[in-house]
């Protein structure tokens, strides 16, 4: 166990951890931060994904040892009020059935627009595959996509 | 307008409060720590005035609407307290929407599963919304001293039109929330509605966009401690023994001990699963020491001996048998095949199907297989328990409540009264969550450590746990006349270890000569209901069929069919049709106008199929078409008869969904065995269909209707799977007959 210090959403957070343990359990069990979800533990699923110096990762992955002077943004710290164009897309186009994929799809799709505004079908595919919907929301997802990249 | 007397689930109106035991329904705390409602304009009221075990009413007129069925991403979270806030009069803007806990005094059915949850909870909530207005209406009668019958309700605003009195709801709340429940109560003509038949979005979207806590793998209590289980590896094994010396040393871990699900003398209820009954758990202070911990436990097995366990369920006493040994995909295989080419147990026979039979000029004849597949909810199984001596608090992803309520209380010795269950909204149901072992395991893990206990499955504990939907084979026969017309139907199904056959579907009842026969080979891997069961291969594999027997009399497939349904319905064979003809027929040719179907482009290759299950109607057309050599669906036409659609969009999302789902079992997923052991455990080598694979559009058509509403969440997926494998055929020249597609070794020709 160490004591680790962590930039999540914009604060400083104070951990006591094994070093080997994932971003996605000390976001989950740590420091109630339950918005980042397991699904496979072997980044498979995409439902842990969360921004690394703003590139789309999967805190599974991610030892905690290896974050000390990252910048972590989870889904909390996207927008809390759901005020972010991704998030508002969601909402306008109704997408989540069963919602447990989403937190992981709209941090995927927010870091693709943010490196790329106008992205082409191809380019959400690519950037998406990564990303499991088992209730099959993949056509509202593209759609909200582009809708947010048009707003 | 139609006048009912409230006899039927008269208790649903008793307030809560006034029951033994009651109060349950305002339990809910944990999530009130969020920001229940960003988006309403009007602030939480001071005080709540509960009228009816659904609803309560604040003095500022906001209303909280209780929904009472477990949500595992139906929507009925929306879509039944929509139902309730039509016939209340209220305006939905200004309803706020609760997971009910379970409560069995209030509720009926509380549960999701066979896509019933509208169709049967749609006259107890619209009387529950029609019996709360009635109320308002006589509350303000009182107050005005002028006649009910002079008093409308609108939008939650109540008005005497003759004297021009009107009040908002929660002026009169507390007042109807003192009055007796109404002898009779008036419900609305659909032709009134003017909020069921509107789309409605999801109430608890903003939540999910911005992550708050709402699944069971996201509940927290205090003091809680975390387990995880440890089952045998494979189908046909026991735990012998465990050794934890290295486990107990491990950081955080507080205990390791066998455990067994059910007790020697229990007898299994029909959700009762009967595989890896003794597991070794590990219970330590977070989710990352206990999965550290279990990879060094050390588990002895060996063989299971064949078991023989008394079960009832729905009734009935039956004796399940489980035999010994280790399974493996290529033994299953090639008793899918044997057992296809021996005669077995007729269900069915009309007419004389074998001496037409052997008198046909041509005989086609097809078999069809399925594998084994994982539900593979996202959310993993997991529950939390916190058992003391006075009671049981229980809260997580569970679809039937009711019924585990029942197993916990047998397997701990507690009586029901001191046992709360509370649903979290799920990550996914498909129906492996009607199977709450989960919950019982939990219940003793935290009886053992005196402590609330969360328990998680792993996705490799969750894969390989069993509670698979079977491996299913399908012989179909068809005798032709010289002119290559239909003259004789035959199917003989059977499964590991169930039939998947509906011998009363169509097209019995459209043909003068035909049989169905089934067989079953028992085994020891655990099966449970998986999203539309039986039908979810039975119906693509009739549909393929009918497309074959439909090219070679030289007919369009959506007109061969259509001929069919017109002699079932005008002069239909034999007794006990299960399906309406005129109906079936109605979606098929609604979809063939919404598909342009008489229009071809040669680039476009298109599959069809249709079928009826769970009550309700689907029809399909699929576009593909090949990109880079690649077949791609294009575009997907749905034409839905589900009687009275409540949410139209949540509907259209759900089909949607149930096509995706469609594709991607019959192309992609398999559960394989080797001596006993699934082969697969994880999303790296068990493949489910991603976003580049679903198709490019999905069009959804519903048929107007004023049925009451029959069931959506099951009906959408089976039938995609059909005009996947047509539509693979014009694309290809080749026949997929053995899912998944994407590992089939097809026919030519």
């Amino acid at each position: 166990m160490s004591t680790f210090r962590l930039n999540i959403n914009g604060t400083i957070r104070e951990v006591n951890a094994d070093p080997s343990t994932p971003l996605l359990w000390i976001l989950r069990d740590h420091l109630d931060l339950v918005g980042t979800k397991y699904g496979c533990g072997i980044a498979q699923c995409g439902a842990c994904t969360v921004h690394l110096n703003g590139t789309a990762v999967r805190a599974c992955q991610l030892p905690v040892a290896s974050l000390e002077s990252e910048k972590i943004i989870t889904i909390e710290g996207l927008s809390e009020q759901g005020e972010h164009p991704v998030q508002k897309a969601w909402i306008a186009h109704d997408v989540p059935q069963c919602g447990y994929c989403q937190a992981g799809q709209i941090m995927s799709a927010a870091a693709l627009l943010a490196s790329n505004s106008k992205p082409s079908d191809e380019d959400i595919d690519a950037a998406m595959r990564g990303n499991i919907c088992r209730c099959g929301t993949y056509t509202r997802i593209k759609k909200a996509i582009k809708t947010a990249a048009n707003s | 307008m139609k006048v009912i007397k409230t006899r039927i689930g008269r208790r649903s109106f008793i307030k809560s409060s006034l029951l033994s035991g009651g109060g349950m329904m305002l339990g809910f705390n944990w999530l009130l720590s969020c920001d229940m409602n960003p988006t309403k304009v009007k602030a939480l009221p001071k005080e709540w005035f509960e009228i009816n075990g659904f609803l309560k009413i604040g003095e500022n007129g906001l209303v909280t609407i209780m929904s009472p069925n477990p949500e595992i991403g139906q929507n009925v979270k929306t879509s039944m307290p929509m139902i309730v806030a039509e016939e209340l009069d209220v305006d939905w803007n200004d309803v706020l929407v609760e997971q009910a806990p379970l409560n069995t005094s209030i509720f009926k059915r509380q549960l999701a599963g066979g896509s019933q949850s509208i169709r049967q909870g749609w006259e107890s909530l619209r009387m529950a919304g029609a019996a709360a207005k009635t109320l308002l209406i006589q509350a303000a009668a009182e107050t005005w001293g002028v006649p009910a019958s002079e008093i409308t309700a609108v939008k939650g605003q109540l008005l005497h039109k003759a004297t021009g009195k009107k009040a908002g709801f929660g002026t009169m709340a507390s007042k109807a929330a003192q009055l007796e429940v109404p002898e009779e109560i008036t419900l609305k003509d659909s032709s009134d509605f003017t909020i069921i038949g509107t789309s409605r979005r999801n109430v608890d979207g903003s939540k999910i966009v911005t992550g708050k806590p709402i699944f069971g793998l996201d509940y927290k209590a205090d003091n809680m401690l975390i387990a995880m289980l440890v089952h045998p590896p494979a189908f046909g094994m026991q735990l012998k023994s465990i050794d934890d010396s290295e486990t107990k040393k491990m950081p955080g871990i507080k205990k390791v001990f066998k455990m067994k699900k059910h007790l020697d003398n229990y007898t299994l209820g029909g959700l009762d699963i009967d595989a890896f009954n003794e597991v070794a758990v590990v219970v330590g202070n977070s989710t990352w020491e206990v999965l550290q911990a279990k990879k060094v436990l050390k588990c002895e097995w060996e063989l299971a001996p064949e078991k023989s366990k008394e079960s009832e369920s729905w009734g009935r006493k039956i004796t399940v048998k489980t035999p010994a040994g280790l399974e493996s995909s290529d033994t299953h295989y090639a008793i899918l095949d044997g057992m296809s080419q021996k005669k077995a147990k007729i269900v069915r026979k009309d007419g004389d199907p074998d001496g037409m039979f052997k008198k046909a000029a041509k005989i086609i004849e097809r078999s069809y297989t399925c594998p084994f597949l994982a539900h593979n909810t996202l959310e993993p199984m997991n529950f939390f328990a916190d058992v003391t001596d006075e009671k049981a608090v229980l809260v997580g992803p569970i679809q039937t409540p009711e019924i585990m309520e029942k197993s916990v209380s047998k397997r701990l010795g507690m009586p029901l009264e001191k046992i709360d269950i509370q649903m979290t909204r799920m990550g996914g149901g498909f129906g492996r969550r009607l199977y709450g072992h989960f919950l019982t395991e939990a219940a003793v893990i935290s009886k053992e450590m005196k402590q609330p206990v969360k328990l998680i499955y792993t996705r490799e504990d969750d894969m390989t746990q069993g509670t698979y939907r079977p491996s299913y084979h399908a012989l179909y026969r068809a005798a032709l006349d010289e002119d290559n017309n239909l003259i004789a139907f035959h199917v003989r199904a059977g499964g590991i270890p169930e039939s998947p056959l509906a011998a009363n579907r169509f097209p019995a009842g459209a043909l003068a000569h035909y049989k169905a026969e089934e067989w079953s080979q028992p085994s020891n891997i655990t099966v449970g209901a998986f999203r539309a069961p039986r039908s979810n291969f039975i119906a693509g594999a009739e549909q393929a069929f009918l497309d074959e027997v439909a090219e070679a009399a030289g007919k369009d497939p959506i007109d061969f069919r259509l001929k069919l349904l017109d002699r079932a319905e005008k002069n239909p064979v034999g007794e006990n049709n299960d399906y309406e003809a005129s109906r079936y027929a109605g979606v098929l040719k609604l979809v063939k106008e919404k598909a342009n179907w008489n229009t071809k482009d040669p680039n476009v290759y298109r599959g069809t199929a249709a079928y009826f299950c769970h009550n309700s109607y689907v029809a399909n057309v699929l576009d593909m078409v090949i990109e880079k050599g690649k077949p791609i669906v294009q575009k997907v036409y749905c034409a839905i008869d589900c009687g009275i659609v409540v949410n139209p969009d949540a509907a259209t999302n759900l089909a949607e969904g149930g096509v995706v789902d469609g594709i991607g079992h019959a192309m992609y997923s398999a559960i394989t065995f080797k001596e006993g052991a699934p082969e697969q455990n994880n999303f790296d080598n068990y493949r489910l269909i991603r976003h580049d694979e679903a198709p490019k559009d999905i069009e959804v058509h519903f048929v107007e209707s004023d049925i009451h509403p029959t069931g959506l969440g099951e009906p959408p997926f089976p039938p995609i799977m059909g005009a996947m494998a047509n539509a693979l055929y014009r694309a290809t020249g080749r026949r997929y007959y053995n899912q998944p597609f994407i590992t089939d070794k097809a026919l030519i020709g």
